[in-house]
């Protein structure tokens, strides 16, 4: 099987605070076509999202595909609220680098 | 309706003029901002501070108010000041009177509206077995959980805004609002459908995010009728297309369908976007619920302590592989003097080069850099005990005992042996809603005649 990582086929992808418990993480592609070859793969769910972050299923609290901006989306509880003593990433902007290597197959 | 918005968030760096002045020649029903986000953190709020300079907050309010007053239409600003505190509305105020004397503007009217809470308030409400429930996972709000936070601020919908506008407000300064619900106003006041002036509003909130290129602090223009939003970009480089809106309806958001406002919810799930034109994208099939029982957001933050920042970098491979062992080292000579952690001190190790950014969700903590900056961080009540945790915590990386390390005259770079004095640490305690009886019981408005 032939896969692709994520990064060569999304044309964006980023994470960002959503409100002050969650960071959202969009996945946006350039054209139908890609979109959906991605969506229907499933190389992206939220059991692969749980494991390339290392948390617990739980913590995930929003995953959609959201057909009029070719994007998928995921949510994702943090640890303690943004902006905490120990916190690490005060608008959760730089988050989503480890998507970039998700493979996914190509036929 | 046509409503201008010129910047995302108003003085967090300058508004781009060229395309605000374009915006102005097209003479939109009002200009309307928010100047403020839960997204900078809970400092601002807790210690009620702006973290945007005064400059350029007076800069994006001068432009706004000559172009609304020279227009003869409404100013809205919300979320004053970063926090929407009452002194960021206080602050606001006082600007926008300067800038009438300076400019020597025609009499005007100036609403204040004030959506700070009292610690006294909620607590009175707690009391009397109103739930204050909890967002996004958390627990419902507790009297313990409440007597940690040093400052609320109620997040207002619509009706203070449209009742500003009603007593003849010209130039509105509200404190903490819903973004949408302060384009959504003067739209509902107007006579449009909630649905559509809620979703004018959710568009509008971000000014050109909603546009592609991606570009920061250019203005767009929002026309809405009863069934429909139509955005156009005002920078001649900039398009708003169905890419562009689409993917605007799910930025900073959990859901791009479902956008809670006080008192009901914008339902997007079957909305349709059609270009209209190379730069104005149209949008329609939104809907609005009003919820059952009308609840508002709470926001608020409280102070865990002083806080102290100090620098090491690491270089030799064999402490890099032992990197946890060193933390473990200096951990326990802090231990050592001053128990474990908790109530007297916080202490974290951010370990950039391996996880800094990412903790324990780092898929690639197993193969750190060649090189480590180790930013130490303490937290304690007095200011002085997170100096010294601080300095007991980075000095042992460089004593850490480890078997068979080479270096024995140091096993850190000290970029300088100095504790850093850092803002105090604050946390957001409170992310709730409360249910009201009355929209309007929370918040207050004056208003006054400014000008000549």
């Amino acid at each position: 099987m032939t896969t692709k990582p994520l990064v060569e086929l999304a044309k964006t992808i980023r994470s960002k605070n959503a409100g002050v418990d969650q960071i959202t993480f969009d996945i946006v592609f350039r054209d139908r076509e890609t979109y959906e070859l991605v969506k229907r793969s499933r190389a992206l769910s939220p059991e692969v999202v749980a494991r390339l972050y290392s948390i617990p299923p739980e913590r995930i609290t929003a995953f959609v595909e959201f057909d009029p901006a070719l994007a998928i989306k995921f949510t994702i509880r943090r640890e303690r609220p943004s902006g905490s003593p120990g916190e690490r990433d005060v608008f959760g902007a730089q988050q989503y680098a480890p998507l970039f290597d998700v493979p996914i197959p190509i036929e | 309706m046509n409503i201008l918005s010129p910047t995302g968030h108003l003085g967090f760096t300058p508004i781009e003029r060229g395309s605000f002045e374009i915006g102005v020649t097209r003479r939109p029903d009002a200009i309307v901002a928010d100047s403020g986000s839960c997204d900078i953190g809970p400092q601002p709020l807790g210690a009620d501070e702006h973290c945007s300079p005064e400059e350029w907050q007076r800069h994006d309010l001068e432009l706004m108010l000559l172009a609304a007053r020279r227009l003869g239409v409404p100013m809205i600003v919300g979320s004053a000041s970063d926090a929407g505190t009452d002194r960021g509305v206080n602050q606001y105020a006082e600007i926008v009177r300067e800038l009438a004397r300076r400019h020597r503007l025609a009499p005007f009217n100036l609403a204040t509206i004030f959506s700070e809470v009292s610690r006294d308030e909620v607590a009175r409400r707690l009391r009397s077995g109103v739930r204050i429930e909890g967002l996004d996972g958390r627990a419902d709000l507790t009297p313990a959980v409440l007597a940690r936070t040093d400052r609320l601020v109620a997040v207002m919908g619509v009706e203070p805004i449209i009742q500003a506008l009603g007593q003849g407000a010209d130039v509105v300064i509200a404190g903490r609002s819903g973004d949408s619900c302060l384009f959504a106003a003067p739209a509902i006041r107007a006579g449009f459908p909630e649905a559509s002036a809620y979703y004018l509003g959710k568009v509008l909130e971000c000014a050109s995010f909603a546009a592609e290129p991606f570009m920061g602090k250019e203005s767009i223009l929002g026309t809405v009728t009863a069934d429909a939003v139509s955005v156009t970009a005002m920078h001649p480089g900039q398009r708003c297309t169905v890419a562009s809106v689409a993917s605007h309806a799910m930025y900073e958001r959990a859901s791009p369908f479902f956008e809670h406002v006080a008192g009901g919810v914008l339902d997007m799930t079957h909305c349709r976007y059609e270009q209209v034109d190379e730069r104005t994208t149209r949008v329609s099939g939104f809907a609005f619920r009003r919820d059952a029982v009308y609840r508002i957001k709470l926001e608020g933050s409280g102070k865990v302590g002083e806080r102290a920042v100090s620098i090491a970098g690491i270089r030799d491979p064999y402490t890099i592989r032992h990197i946890d062992a060193v933390i473990g080292w200096a951990r326990s000579k802090v231990e050592e003097r001053w128990g474990e952690p908790g109530t007297r001190y916080q202490l974290y190790y951010h370990v950039y080069g391996r996880d800094g950014v990412m903790g324990s969700s780092e898929p690639r903590r197993a193969v750190p850099g060649h090189e480590l900056c180790v930013v130490v961080e303490a937290v304690a009540p007095r200011w002085e005990d997170a100096e010294v945790v601080c300095a007991l915590g980075t000095r042992n990386l460089f004593y850490a005992r480890l078997p068979e390390v080479r270096g024995t005259a140091g096993t850190a770079a000290l970029m300088m042996d100095e504790v850093l004095r850092g803002k105090p640490g604050y946390e957001w305690t409170v992310n709730h809603v409360m249910p009201l009886a009355d929209p309007l019981e929370l918040t207050s408005v004056k208003l006054e005649v400014v000008g000549r």
